[in-house]
């Protein structure tokens, strides 16, 4: 091994280690707020690349029945536990299928009206991100108060029932989209692509975007003291359920620019967010799922050690990754004290 | 006279029922999962196949083992136990065909795997006896990939495959041509199906400086090493196996895919063929039929399709035997299917023998070219 193939390695390792650190925020976002270890996280990342590759394709987006069916489901739900308060059965309804119904209205207006990229791209970011609070309606509200196990059983859950509903709506087969620029600079013997470069710069941008949003911003505080103590937060007037759907839906937003991020990179299938999201979780379990800037740089150390231990010992790539998690659990339980469950 | 007419046509129907007993062909595909792309071409020709066999009624019972061994171990269990199937197509990946081979030999029933791996039908395995498989082999394909290195001045290759049965068989093959062929193998490289990035096994190929490097993957997957090489800026050759015959794999390519090489069956360009082969009738049929439904061709449905003309060709002799339901017939179509001489299907043209369960020949492999996005037989 040479100066060269480590600058590459290192360049592929952070690439990758970016994505896996804006999922494996997600997942502390998510975590913090609603106890949820947000499985399907990964999922997101796989609708949004196939999305814009519909697009690209000219074809019409799987995403439209998928929204329309999550949307149709969570009207249904809402009319089946609130029909006695029309109201607030309404106003449930505004909440969860509308963004759903009409992200599913505006995705087929783009596609048949075969818009520019940029507003494809746009759209696609709004489409994912609508699948959020469907998603936390259904699958999550109803037993916000149950345990960490029953949560993540159910999270397990919507994991299958979203890949499945995306084999069904995108197919099989793989997709690779359009970069957004084929800008490429060298430094040294090694070339950088610009699609890498705008990986880099929008992780650097959400990390310091999240830390803004969570200190200075109302909705901000609000996910943070819902974080740190549920009854507190309802007693001063935040409500929990819009709490974790606010956290799902951002989540899924993410989720959206990841997919967008590492689709020209990767050959992204319907399945493929799981082990993308895996490798997040590994990141977010460094930072305890409780530290933005731990989790970040152990999604990142995660990228990189994959990158090298590719170069070194192809066979054994997952293995070594995987196993990275079991020195950080043993560290984590000798260190910090147990409590338990409320 | 007139109820006597009748008594009697009751009594023909009856017996005509009683003969007219169905065969049952249990599939198990994989339909889901990382083998999808593979899976569902299969599939789809089940629904194109004919529902006679000999006058009798076949009932195809297709079910997805979601490329996962275990779940393909179930399925062959539940078919032969529960549905008492004749004879099992499946499944679609080697290491699914591999996991499979125990509980149709325990249960007796005949096998047609659509497995890429010669370790499938490998008869040193007593129980594989039971086992015949459709798609040619991994070791006929790798022969045909070291003639081709060999006339074209190739005498170093890199390697990277599958992290699993698929990729290590060809490996092994690849070590045994090469090696009669006088190549040597300069790097091994795996991955897995679902990775992301191959940055890191590229850059150790790369390094090597192989005038040649083969892929061992199938489906879109094996586009993820290809398309670094291209941004590498290899230079040598690149080889893919015929595991990557399907029009996915050119989209997904793209103008990467410009200059690869691999070994393929007829099938795939059934019109470039001389009119005398005669896979091209068959294969133009078949092809045919299948593109008016469901859009481009694939290799992999033609390996069902396969199956199918092997079974057509069995069933009769067996039917001589013994009736479909029974141990004995399932017996006799087994010895059948391995007597069958000169059968074309759309991937060439099979005989088979004790030793051989495959029974395919250079007449069933080709090397290709991509150019353009199309596949063409190299001269």
């Amino acid at each position: 091994m040479d100066a060269t193939i480590a600058a590459l390695l290192t360049q592929d390792g952070l690439t990758n280690g970016s994505i896996y650190c804006l999922l494996a925020l997600a997942l502390v976002l998510v975590f913090a707020v609603t106890r949820v270890i947000f499985v399907p996280q990964g999922e997101f990342v796989a609708f949004s690349a196939l999305t814009l590759a519909a697009f690209e394709q000219n074809k019409l987006p799987g995403t439209v029945w998928l929204l329309l069916a999550l949307a149709a489901v969570a009207a249904f739900a809402d009319v089946l536990s609130r029909w006695r308060e029309p109201k607030r059965m309404l106003r449930s309804i505004a909440g969860t299928s509308l963004p759903s119904a009409l992200a599913a209205l505006l995705v087929w207006g783009v596609a048949s009206a075969q818009m520019a990229f940029s507003i494809q791209v746009l759209t696609t970011i709004a489409a994912v991100t609508a699948m959020g609070p469907a998603v936390y309606r259904l699958a999550f509200q109803p037993i916000a108060n149950a345990t960490v196990l029953t949560l993540l059983i159910v999270s397990v859950a919507v994991h299958f029932v979203l890949t499945g509903l995306g084999l069904l709506f995108f197919g099989a087969e793989g997709v690779r989209t359009t970069a957004f620029t084929s800008a490429s600079f060298t430094l040294g013997s090694v070339s950088i692509s610009g699609q890498s470069l705008l990986v880099y710069a929008f992780t650097i941008f959400l990390v310091i975007a999240m830390a803004v949003f969570f200190k200075f911003t109302l909705f901000g505080k609000a996910l943070r003291a819902t974080a740190a103590n549920r009854t507190g937060a309802r007693l001063v007037g935040i409500s929990p359920n819009f709490a974790g759907s606010l956290s799902i839906t951002l989540s899924a937003a993410i989720g959206a620019v990841s997919g967008l991020l590492i689709g020209p990179i990767a050959t992204i299938y319907y399945d493929s967010g799981f082990l993308i999201g895996l490798k997040g979780f590994v990141g977010a379990i460094v930072g305890g799922l409780a530290s933005y800037p731990i989790a970040a740089g152990g999604a990142i150390f995660v990228g990189l050690v994959e990158s090298f231990s590719s170069f070194w010992a192809s066979a054994y790539k997952e293995v070594i990754v995987f196993t990275l998690i079991i020195p950080v659990l043993l560290w984590r339980s000798l260190t910090t004290t147990h409590h338990e469950e409320e | 006279m007139v109820l006597r007419l009748v008594s009697a046509a009751t009594a023909a129907m009856f017996i005509v029922s009683a003969v007219h007993a169905q065969i049952k062909v249990g599939v198990t595909v994989s339909a889901t999962g990382p083998a999808a792309s593979l899976g569902i071409p299969e599939k789809n020709s089940f629904e194109l196949l004919p529902k006679t066999i000999a006058g009798q009624t076949v009932t195809y019972i297709v079910l997805d083992d979601a490329s996962d061994t275990t779940k393909a171990v179930t399925n062959a269990k539940k078919l032969i136990s529960e549905d008492k199937v004749d004879v099992i197509v499946g499944s679609t990946t080697t290491p699914n065909s591999l996991a499979i081979i125990d509980v149709v030999a325990d249960g007796e029933t005949p096998n047609i795997s659509m497995g890429g791996s010669a370790r499938i039908v490998d008869q040193s395995n007593p129980k594989a006896r039971w086992v015949f498989k459709t798609p040619q082999s991994d070791s006929l394909m790798a022969d045909a990939i070291a003639v081709h290195m060999k006339a074209n001045g190739v005498t170093s290759i890199g390697f990277i495959g599958f992290n699993d049965a698929y990729g290590e068989g060809w490996l092994q093959e690849m070590r045994r041509s090469a090696a009669t062929a006088g190549i040597k193998i300069t790097t091994e490289e795996r991955y897995n199906r679902t990775d992301a990035s191959t940055t890191g096994q590229v850059l150790k190929l790369v390094a090597a400086n192989p005038q040649a490097i083969l892929i061992a993957g199938s489906g879109t997957p094996a586009a993820t090493p290809h398309k670094e090489l291209v941004a590498r800026g290899f230079k040598g050759k690149i080889y893919q196996t015929h595991g990557v015959a399907n029009s996915d794999f050119l989209r997904v390519m793209g103008k990467d895919a410009n200059g690869a090489l691999l070994p393929a069956g007829p099938m795939l360009v059934y019109e470039q063929l001389a009119d005398s082969n005669p896979v091209k009738k068959v294969a133009k049929e078949y092809v045919t039929a299948y593109e008016a439904k469901f859009g481009p061709r694939s290799t992999f449905g033609g390996h069902a399709f396969d199956a199918f003309t092997l079974l057509n060709k069995a069933v009769p002799e067996a039917l001589k035997a013994a009736k479909p339901g029974t141990k004995e017939f399932r017996v006799a179509l087994r010895n059948a299917l391995e007597n069958v001489k000169d059968v074309v299907g759309v991937h060439g043209v099979f005989t088979m023998s004790p030793g051989d369960h495959n029974g395919l020949d250079n007449r069933g492999r080709m090397m290709m070219i991509i150019k353009d996005g199309k596949w063409f037989i190299t001269k």
